[in-house]
Protein backbone atom coordinates (compact mmCIF):
# COMPACT_ATOMS: atom_id res chain seq x y z
CA UNK A 1 0.00 0.00 0.00
CA UNK A 2 1.33 3.44 -0.89
CA UNK A 3 2.35 5.80 1.92
CA UNK A 4 -0.42 8.45 1.47
CA UNK A 5 -3.06 5.72 1.58
CA UNK A 6 -1.53 4.23 4.71
CA UNK A 7 -1.47 7.65 6.37
CA UNK A 8 -5.11 8.17 5.38
CA UNK A 9 -5.99 4.73 6.76
CA UNK A 10 -4.32 5.40 10.14
CA UNK A 11 -5.82 8.89 10.27
CA UNK A 12 -9.29 7.44 9.71
CA UNK A 13 -8.61 4.78 12.35
CA UNK A 14 -7.48 7.41 14.84
CA UNK A 15 -10.55 9.57 14.19
CA UNK A 16 -12.97 6.65 14.47
CA UNK A 17 -11.40 5.48 17.71
CA UNK A 18 -11.49 8.97 19.20
CA UNK A 19 -15.06 9.81 18.21
CA UNK A 20 -17.99 8.91 20.47
CA UNK A 21 -20.61 6.21 21.41
CA UNK A 22 -21.34 2.78 22.65
CA UNK A 23 -19.64 -0.50 23.44
CA UNK A 24 -21.24 -3.92 23.12
CA UNK A 25 -18.80 -6.30 24.78
CA UNK A 26 -20.02 -9.42 26.47
CA UNK A 27 -17.75 -11.67 28.49
CA UNK A 28 -19.13 -15.05 29.50
CA UNK A 29 -18.64 -16.71 32.86
CA UNK A 30 -17.91 -20.38 32.18
CA UNK A 31 -17.28 -21.30 35.79
CA UNK A 32 -13.81 -22.62 34.94
CA UNK A 33 -11.93 -19.51 35.97
CA UNK A 34 -10.84 -16.32 34.22
CA UNK A 35 -8.37 -17.89 31.78
CA UNK A 36 -10.98 -20.29 30.42
CA UNK A 37 -13.59 -17.52 30.37
CA UNK A 38 -11.24 -15.72 28.00
CA UNK A 39 -10.33 -18.83 26.04
CA UNK A 40 -13.95 -19.69 25.32
CA UNK A 41 -15.01 -16.08 24.85
CA UNK A 42 -14.48 -16.13 21.12
CA UNK A 43 -16.52 -19.29 20.63
CA UNK A 44 -19.55 -18.04 22.54
CA UNK A 45 -19.49 -14.53 21.09
CA UNK A 46 -20.37 -14.65 17.39
CA UNK A 47 -19.99 -10.86 17.12
CA UNK A 48 -16.27 -11.32 17.82
CA UNK A 49 -15.87 -14.66 16.09
CA UNK A 50 -17.30 -13.71 12.68
CA UNK A 51 -14.77 -10.99 11.78
CA UNK A 52 -11.95 -13.19 13.09
CA UNK A 53 -13.08 -16.02 10.80
CA UNK A 54 -13.31 -13.61 7.86
CA UNK A 55 -9.85 -12.14 8.49
CA UNK A 56 -8.19 -15.52 9.09
CA UNK A 57 -9.68 -16.98 5.91
CA UNK A 58 -8.83 -13.82 3.95
CA UNK A 59 -5.20 -13.99 5.09
CA UNK A 60 -5.01 -17.75 4.55
CA UNK A 61 -6.36 -17.53 1.02
CA UNK A 62 -3.74 -14.91 0.17
CA UNK A 63 -0.98 -17.29 1.26
CA UNK A 64 1.12 -18.47 4.24
CA UNK A 65 3.00 -15.15 4.55
CA UNK A 66 -0.27 -13.27 5.03
CA UNK A 67 -1.53 -15.94 7.43
CA UNK A 68 1.59 -15.82 9.57
CA UNK A 69 1.46 -12.01 9.78
CA UNK A 70 -2.17 -11.97 10.91
CA UNK A 71 -1.52 -14.87 13.29
CA UNK A 72 0.84 -12.73 15.35
CA UNK A 73 -0.53 -9.23 14.74
CA UNK A 74 -4.22 -9.84 15.52
CA UNK A 75 -3.82 -11.38 19.01
CA UNK A 76 -1.25 -8.74 19.99
CA UNK A 77 -3.49 -5.89 18.75
CA UNK A 78 -6.44 -7.46 20.58
CA UNK A 79 -4.39 -7.71 23.80
CA UNK A 80 -3.22 -4.09 23.46
CA UNK A 81 -6.83 -3.03 22.81
CA UNK A 82 -8.05 -5.01 25.84
CA UNK A 83 -5.43 -3.39 28.03
CA UNK A 84 -6.24 0.05 26.71
CA UNK A 85 -9.99 -0.60 27.00
CA UNK A 86 -9.68 -1.05 30.77
CA UNK A 87 -8.57 2.57 31.14
CA UNK A 88 -10.15 4.23 28.14
CA UNK A 89 -13.74 5.36 28.36
CA UNK A 90 -15.83 2.42 27.02
CA UNK A 91 -17.72 4.75 24.72
CA UNK A 92 -14.78 5.36 22.46
CA UNK A 93 -15.78 3.69 19.21
CA UNK A 94 -18.33 4.65 16.63
CA UNK A 95 -21.62 2.81 17.10
CA UNK A 96 -21.70 -0.11 14.74
CA UNK A 97 -18.04 0.27 13.74
CA UNK A 98 -17.32 -3.34 14.66
CA UNK A 99 -20.24 -4.41 12.44
CA UNK A 100 -18.97 -2.31 9.55
CA UNK A 101 -15.55 -3.95 9.93
CA UNK A 102 -17.25 -7.38 9.83
CA UNK A 103 -19.11 -6.45 6.64
CA UNK A 104 -15.92 -5.11 5.07
CA UNK A 105 -13.88 -8.21 5.93
CA UNK A 106 -16.63 -10.52 4.65
CA UNK A 107 -16.93 -8.53 1.42
CA UNK A 108 -13.14 -8.54 0.89
CA UNK A 109 -13.08 -12.31 1.38
CA UNK A 110 -16.01 -12.76 -1.01
CA UNK A 111 -14.41 -10.50 -3.63
CA UNK A 112 -11.22 -12.57 -3.63
CA UNK A 113 -9.12 -9.74 -5.02
CA UNK A 114 -5.37 -9.57 -4.42
CA UNK A 115 -4.49 -7.29 -1.51
CA UNK A 116 -1.16 -5.90 -0.29
CA UNK A 117 0.12 -7.48 2.90
CA UNK A 118 0.34 -4.08 4.62
CA UNK A 119 -3.38 -3.60 4.07
CA UNK A 120 -4.28 -7.01 5.52
CA UNK A 121 -2.01 -6.42 8.53
CA UNK A 122 -3.60 -2.99 9.02
CA UNK A 123 -7.02 -4.65 8.99
CA UNK A 124 -5.81 -7.09 11.65
CA UNK A 125 -4.62 -4.18 13.82
CA UNK A 126 -7.91 -2.33 13.29
CA UNK A 127 -10.00 -5.39 14.14
CA UNK A 128 -7.85 -6.26 17.16
CA UNK A 129 -7.95 -2.74 18.57
CA UNK A 130 -11.70 -2.22 18.12
CA UNK A 131 -12.78 -5.54 19.58
CA UNK A 132 -10.01 -5.45 22.18
CA UNK A 133 -11.17 -2.06 23.44
CA UNK A 134 -14.76 -3.29 23.61
CA UNK A 135 -13.64 -6.40 25.51
CA UNK A 136 -11.36 -4.34 27.76
CA UNK A 137 -14.21 -2.03 28.67
CA UNK A 138 -16.14 -5.07 29.84
CA UNK A 139 -13.10 -6.44 31.66
CA UNK A 140 -12.92 -3.23 33.67
CA UNK A 141 -16.30 -4.16 35.17
CA UNK A 142 -15.15 -7.61 36.31
CA UNK A 143 -14.06 -7.74 39.97
CA UNK A 144 -10.64 -9.37 39.40
CA UNK A 145 -8.31 -11.35 37.11
CA UNK A 146 -9.15 -9.30 34.05
CA UNK A 147 -5.60 -9.85 32.83
CA UNK A 148 -6.07 -13.62 32.80
CA UNK A 149 -9.28 -13.24 30.79
CA UNK A 150 -7.40 -11.09 28.27
CA UNK A 151 -4.61 -13.67 28.06
CA UNK A 152 -7.21 -16.40 27.53
CA UNK A 153 -8.82 -14.41 24.72
CA UNK A 154 -5.41 -13.89 23.12
CA UNK A 155 -4.59 -17.60 23.27
CA UNK A 156 -8.03 -18.45 21.84
CA UNK A 157 -7.45 -15.99 19.01
CA UNK A 158 -4.03 -17.41 18.25
CA UNK A 159 -5.41 -20.94 18.10
CA UNK A 160 -8.42 -19.95 15.97
CA UNK A 161 -6.41 -17.91 13.48
CA UNK A 162 -3.74 -20.58 13.15
CA UNK A 163 -6.35 -23.27 12.44
CA UNK A 164 -8.46 -21.20 10.04
CA UNK A 165 -5.66 -19.46 8.17
CA UNK A 166 -3.70 -22.72 7.98
CA UNK A 167 -6.67 -24.52 6.48
CA UNK A 168 -7.40 -21.71 4.02
CA UNK A 169 -3.74 -21.52 2.98
CA UNK A 170 -3.70 -25.22 2.16
CA UNK A 171 -6.80 -25.01 -0.05
CA UNK A 172 -5.82 -25.52 -3.68
CA UNK A 173 -8.92 -26.91 -5.38
CA UNK A 174 -10.92 -24.21 -7.14
CA UNK A 175 -14.34 -25.16 -5.80
CA UNK A 176 -12.97 -25.22 -2.24
CA UNK A 177 -11.54 -21.71 -2.66
CA UNK A 178 -14.93 -20.61 -3.99
CA UNK A 179 -16.59 -22.18 -0.92
CA UNK A 180 -14.31 -20.09 1.32
CA UNK A 181 -15.32 -16.99 -0.63
CA UNK A 182 -18.99 -17.92 -0.28
CA UNK A 183 -18.37 -18.05 3.50
CA UNK A 184 -17.15 -14.46 3.17
CA UNK A 185 -20.35 -13.40 1.43
CA UNK A 186 -22.36 -15.05 4.20
CA UNK A 187 -20.36 -13.16 6.85
CA UNK A 188 -20.91 -9.88 4.98
CA UNK A 189 -24.63 -10.70 4.71
CA UNK A 190 -24.85 -11.44 8.44
CA UNK A 191 -23.06 -8.16 9.11
CA UNK A 192 -25.53 -6.23 6.96
CA UNK A 193 -28.46 -7.72 8.86
CA UNK A 194 -26.74 -6.93 12.18
CA UNK A 195 -26.30 -3.36 11.00
CA UNK A 196 -29.99 -3.16 10.13
CA UNK A 197 -30.82 -4.39 13.60
CA UNK A 198 -28.40 -1.98 15.24
CA UNK A 199 -30.08 0.91 13.45
CA UNK A 200 -33.57 -0.45 14.10
CA UNK A 201 -33.09 -1.19 17.80
CA UNK A 202 -30.46 1.13 19.27
CA UNK A 203 -28.64 -0.67 22.07
CA UNK B 1 -13.73 -51.35 6.10
CA UNK B 2 -17.05 -52.82 7.17
CA UNK B 3 -16.14 -52.23 10.82
CA UNK B 4 -15.18 -48.66 10.03
CA UNK B 5 -18.52 -48.01 8.33
CA UNK B 6 -20.38 -49.54 11.28
CA UNK B 7 -18.38 -47.44 13.76
CA UNK B 8 -18.94 -44.30 11.69
CA UNK B 9 -22.68 -45.00 11.60
CA UNK B 10 -22.81 -45.57 15.36
CA UNK B 11 -20.79 -42.44 16.01
CA UNK B 12 -23.11 -40.42 13.78
CA UNK B 13 -26.20 -41.78 15.55
CA UNK B 14 -24.66 -41.04 18.96
CA UNK B 15 -23.79 -37.53 17.87
CA UNK B 16 -27.33 -36.87 16.61
CA UNK B 17 -28.82 -38.28 19.84
CA UNK B 18 -26.46 -36.16 21.92
CA UNK B 19 -27.28 -33.10 19.85
CA UNK B 20 -31.02 -33.65 20.26
CA UNK B 21 -30.63 -34.17 24.01
CA UNK B 22 -28.55 -31.06 24.41
CA UNK B 23 -30.61 -28.97 22.01
CA UNK B 24 -31.96 -26.18 24.22
CA UNK B 25 -35.63 -26.14 23.26
CA UNK B 26 -36.59 -24.57 26.56
CA UNK B 27 -34.84 -21.32 25.69
CA UNK B 28 -37.65 -20.50 23.30
CA UNK B 29 -39.90 -20.04 26.29
CA UNK B 30 -37.74 -17.21 27.56
CA UNK B 31 -37.73 -14.57 24.87
CA UNK B 32 -36.67 -11.33 26.45
CA UNK B 33 -37.28 -7.93 24.95
CA UNK B 34 -34.51 -6.71 22.66
CA UNK B 35 -32.66 -10.03 22.77
CA UNK B 36 -31.95 -12.50 20.03
CA UNK B 37 -34.80 -14.88 19.30
CA UNK B 38 -32.10 -17.29 18.27
CA UNK B 39 -30.47 -19.29 15.56
CA UNK B 40 -33.39 -21.68 15.01
CA UNK B 41 -35.98 -18.96 14.41
CA UNK B 42 -33.60 -17.22 12.01
CA UNK B 43 -32.89 -20.49 10.24
CA UNK B 44 -36.54 -21.39 9.78
CA UNK B 45 -37.65 -17.93 8.66
CA UNK B 46 -36.48 -18.18 4.99
CA UNK B 47 -37.87 -21.71 4.65
CA UNK B 48 -41.25 -20.83 6.08
CA UNK B 49 -42.63 -19.49 2.77
CA UNK B 50 -42.91 -21.53 -0.43
CA UNK B 51 -42.51 -18.43 -2.61
CA UNK B 52 -39.11 -17.75 -1.06
CA UNK B 53 -38.04 -21.38 -1.25
CA UNK B 54 -38.91 -21.62 -4.94
CA UNK B 55 -36.97 -18.49 -5.81
CA UNK B 56 -33.87 -19.40 -3.77
CA UNK B 57 -33.70 -22.92 -5.18
CA UNK B 58 -34.30 -21.56 -8.70
CA UNK B 59 -31.31 -19.21 -8.33
CA UNK B 60 -29.09 -22.20 -7.58
CA UNK B 61 -30.60 -24.23 -10.43
CA UNK B 62 -30.11 -21.39 -12.90
CA UNK B 63 -26.54 -20.86 -11.71
CA UNK B 64 -25.74 -24.54 -12.19
CA UNK B 65 -27.35 -24.45 -15.61
CA UNK B 66 -25.31 -21.42 -16.64
CA UNK B 67 -22.12 -23.08 -15.38
CA UNK B 68 -18.97 -21.36 -14.10
CA UNK B 69 -18.53 -18.54 -13.21
CA UNK B 70 -22.29 -17.89 -12.81
CA UNK B 71 -22.66 -21.03 -10.68
CA UNK B 72 -20.67 -19.43 -7.88
CA UNK B 73 -21.10 -15.71 -8.66
CA UNK B 74 -24.88 -15.82 -8.20
CA UNK B 75 -24.78 -17.59 -4.79
CA UNK B 76 -22.03 -15.18 -3.66
CA UNK B 77 -23.99 -12.12 -4.78
CA UNK B 78 -27.46 -13.20 -3.67
CA UNK B 79 -26.98 -13.42 0.15
CA UNK B 80 -25.22 -10.05 0.29
CA UNK B 81 -27.81 -8.25 -1.82
CA UNK B 82 -30.64 -9.99 0.02
CA UNK B 83 -29.15 -8.92 3.34
CA UNK B 84 -28.96 -5.38 1.98
CA UNK B 85 -32.71 -5.60 1.24
CA UNK B 86 -33.23 -7.07 4.72
CA UNK B 87 -31.32 -4.17 6.23
CA UNK B 88 -33.53 -1.71 4.35
CA UNK B 89 -36.60 -3.56 5.62
CA UNK B 90 -35.30 -3.47 9.18
CA UNK B 91 -34.61 0.24 8.88
CA UNK B 92 -38.18 0.83 7.75
CA UNK B 93 -37.29 1.99 4.22
CA UNK B 94 -40.38 1.42 2.08
CA UNK B 95 -40.11 -0.17 -1.36
CA UNK B 96 -43.11 -0.44 -3.68
CA UNK B 97 -44.45 -3.69 -5.17
CA UNK B 98 -42.41 -6.08 -3.03
CA UNK B 99 -44.99 -8.91 -3.03
CA UNK B 100 -45.41 -8.55 -6.78
CA UNK B 101 -41.63 -8.68 -7.27
CA UNK B 102 -41.33 -11.81 -5.10
CA UNK B 103 -44.04 -13.57 -7.09
CA UNK B 104 -42.39 -12.43 -10.32
CA UNK B 105 -39.05 -13.78 -9.11
CA UNK B 106 -40.26 -17.39 -9.02
CA UNK B 107 -41.95 -16.92 -12.39
CA UNK B 108 -38.94 -15.26 -14.07
CA UNK B 109 -36.28 -17.55 -12.57
CA UNK B 110 -38.36 -20.65 -13.27
CA UNK B 111 -38.91 -19.44 -16.84
CA UNK B 112 -35.17 -18.82 -17.24
CA UNK B 113 -34.40 -22.38 -16.10
CA UNK B 114 -37.17 -23.80 -18.28
CA UNK B 115 -35.93 -21.92 -21.36
CA UNK B 116 -32.25 -22.45 -20.49
CA UNK B 117 -31.83 -18.71 -20.84
CA UNK B 118 -28.19 -17.64 -21.14
CA UNK B 119 -27.91 -13.88 -20.67
CA UNK B 120 -24.58 -12.17 -20.01
CA UNK B 121 -23.32 -12.68 -16.48
CA UNK B 122 -23.89 -9.07 -15.42
CA UNK B 123 -27.49 -9.16 -16.69
CA UNK B 124 -28.14 -12.40 -14.77
CA UNK B 125 -26.54 -10.85 -11.67
CA UNK B 126 -28.76 -7.75 -11.94
CA UNK B 127 -31.92 -9.86 -12.39
CA UNK B 128 -31.02 -12.00 -9.38
CA UNK B 129 -29.96 -8.90 -7.42
CA UNK B 130 -33.29 -7.12 -7.94
CA UNK B 131 -35.20 -10.18 -6.76
CA UNK B 132 -32.78 -10.61 -3.85
CA UNK B 133 -33.55 -7.06 -2.68
CA UNK B 134 -37.30 -7.82 -2.78
CA UNK B 135 -36.94 -11.08 -0.85
CA UNK B 136 -34.59 -9.54 1.70
CA UNK B 137 -36.84 -6.52 2.19
CA UNK B 138 -39.86 -8.74 2.79
CA UNK B 139 -37.92 -10.74 5.38
CA UNK B 140 -36.60 -7.58 7.03
CA UNK B 141 -40.04 -6.01 7.44
CA UNK B 142 -41.57 -9.29 8.68
CA UNK B 143 -39.12 -9.69 11.56
CA UNK B 144 -40.73 -9.24 14.98
CA UNK B 145 -40.05 -5.98 16.73
CA UNK B 146 -38.53 -7.51 19.84
CA UNK B 147 -36.06 -9.48 17.75
CA UNK B 148 -32.43 -8.62 17.46
CA UNK B 149 -29.25 -10.50 17.27
CA UNK B 150 -26.45 -12.03 15.47
CA UNK B 151 -27.61 -15.63 15.99
CA UNK B 152 -30.87 -14.91 14.18
CA UNK B 153 -28.91 -13.38 11.28
CA UNK B 154 -26.54 -16.34 11.14
CA UNK B 155 -29.45 -18.79 10.96
CA UNK B 156 -31.18 -16.68 8.36
CA UNK B 157 -28.17 -16.42 6.04
CA UNK B 158 -27.18 -20.07 6.42
CA UNK B 159 -30.70 -21.22 5.52
CA UNK B 160 -30.67 -19.01 2.43
CA UNK B 161 -27.25 -20.30 1.42
CA UNK B 162 -28.33 -23.90 1.90
CA UNK B 163 -31.37 -23.32 -0.32
CA UNK B 164 -29.00 -22.08 -3.02
CA UNK B 165 -26.77 -25.09 -2.47
CA UNK B 166 -29.81 -27.33 -2.86
CA UNK B 167 -30.65 -25.58 -6.11
CA UNK B 168 -27.08 -26.01 -7.36
CA UNK B 169 -27.13 -29.68 -6.38
CA UNK B 170 -30.37 -30.19 -8.30
CA UNK B 171 -28.97 -28.17 -11.21
CA UNK B 172 -25.95 -30.44 -11.53
CA UNK B 173 -28.17 -33.00 -13.29
CA UNK B 174 -27.77 -30.63 -16.24
CA UNK B 175 -24.64 -32.62 -17.18
CA UNK B 176 -26.73 -35.51 -18.48
CA UNK B 177 -29.20 -35.30 -21.41
CA UNK B 178 -32.09 -36.69 -19.34
CA UNK B 179 -31.09 -34.38 -16.51
CA UNK B 180 -31.22 -31.36 -18.79
CA UNK B 181 -34.82 -32.18 -19.63
CA UNK B 182 -35.67 -32.86 -15.98
CA UNK B 183 -34.15 -29.53 -15.00
CA UNK B 184 -36.21 -27.69 -17.60
CA UNK B 185 -39.33 -29.41 -16.27
CA UNK B 186 -38.35 -28.38 -12.75
CA UNK B 187 -37.99 -24.81 -14.04
CA UNK B 188 -41.49 -25.01 -15.50
CA UNK B 189 -42.84 -26.18 -12.13
CA UNK B 190 -41.15 -23.25 -10.39
CA UNK B 191 -42.58 -20.86 -13.02
CA UNK B 192 -46.08 -22.29 -12.46
CA UNK B 193 -45.60 -21.72 -8.74
CA UNK B 194 -44.66 -18.14 -9.63
CA UNK B 195 -47.89 -17.74 -11.62
CA UNK B 196 -49.84 -18.93 -8.59
CA UNK B 197 -48.11 -16.47 -6.27
CA UNK B 198 -48.43 -13.68 -8.83
CA UNK B 199 -52.18 -14.35 -9.01
CA UNK B 200 -52.41 -14.15 -5.24
CA UNK B 201 -50.32 -10.97 -5.13
CA UNK B 202 -52.46 -9.26 -7.78
CA UNK B 203 -55.71 -10.35 -6.14
CA UNK B 204 -54.40 -8.99 -2.84
CA UNK B 205 -54.60 -12.33 -0.99
CA UNK B 206 -51.97 -12.99 1.63
CA UNK B 207 -49.23 -15.20 0.18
Amino acid sequence: MRRPRLILFWLTLAVTLIVVPSAHAHLMNTGFGPFYDGLTHLFVTPEDLLPVIALALLAGLRGPRFGRSVLFVLPVAWLVGSTAGVWIDPQLTLPGLEIIVTIGLGALLAAGRPLPIAFVVSLAILLGLIHGILNGADLAKTPSSGQMVAVGVTVGLFASVSLLAGQAASVRVRWARVAVRVAGSWIAAIGLLMLGWAIRVPA
Amino acid sequence: MKNFVQHAGAARRSFITLFLLLYPLTVFAHKRGGEAIGFASGFFHPISGLDHILAMVAVGMWGAQLGAPAMWVLPVVFPMVMALGGMMGLMGIKLPGIELCIALSALALGFAVCREARPKLWIAAIIVGVFAIAHGHAHGTELPLGASGVLYSIGFVIATGLLHALGIAIGLVHRWPAGRLALRVAGAVVAMGGVFFLWKAISGEPV
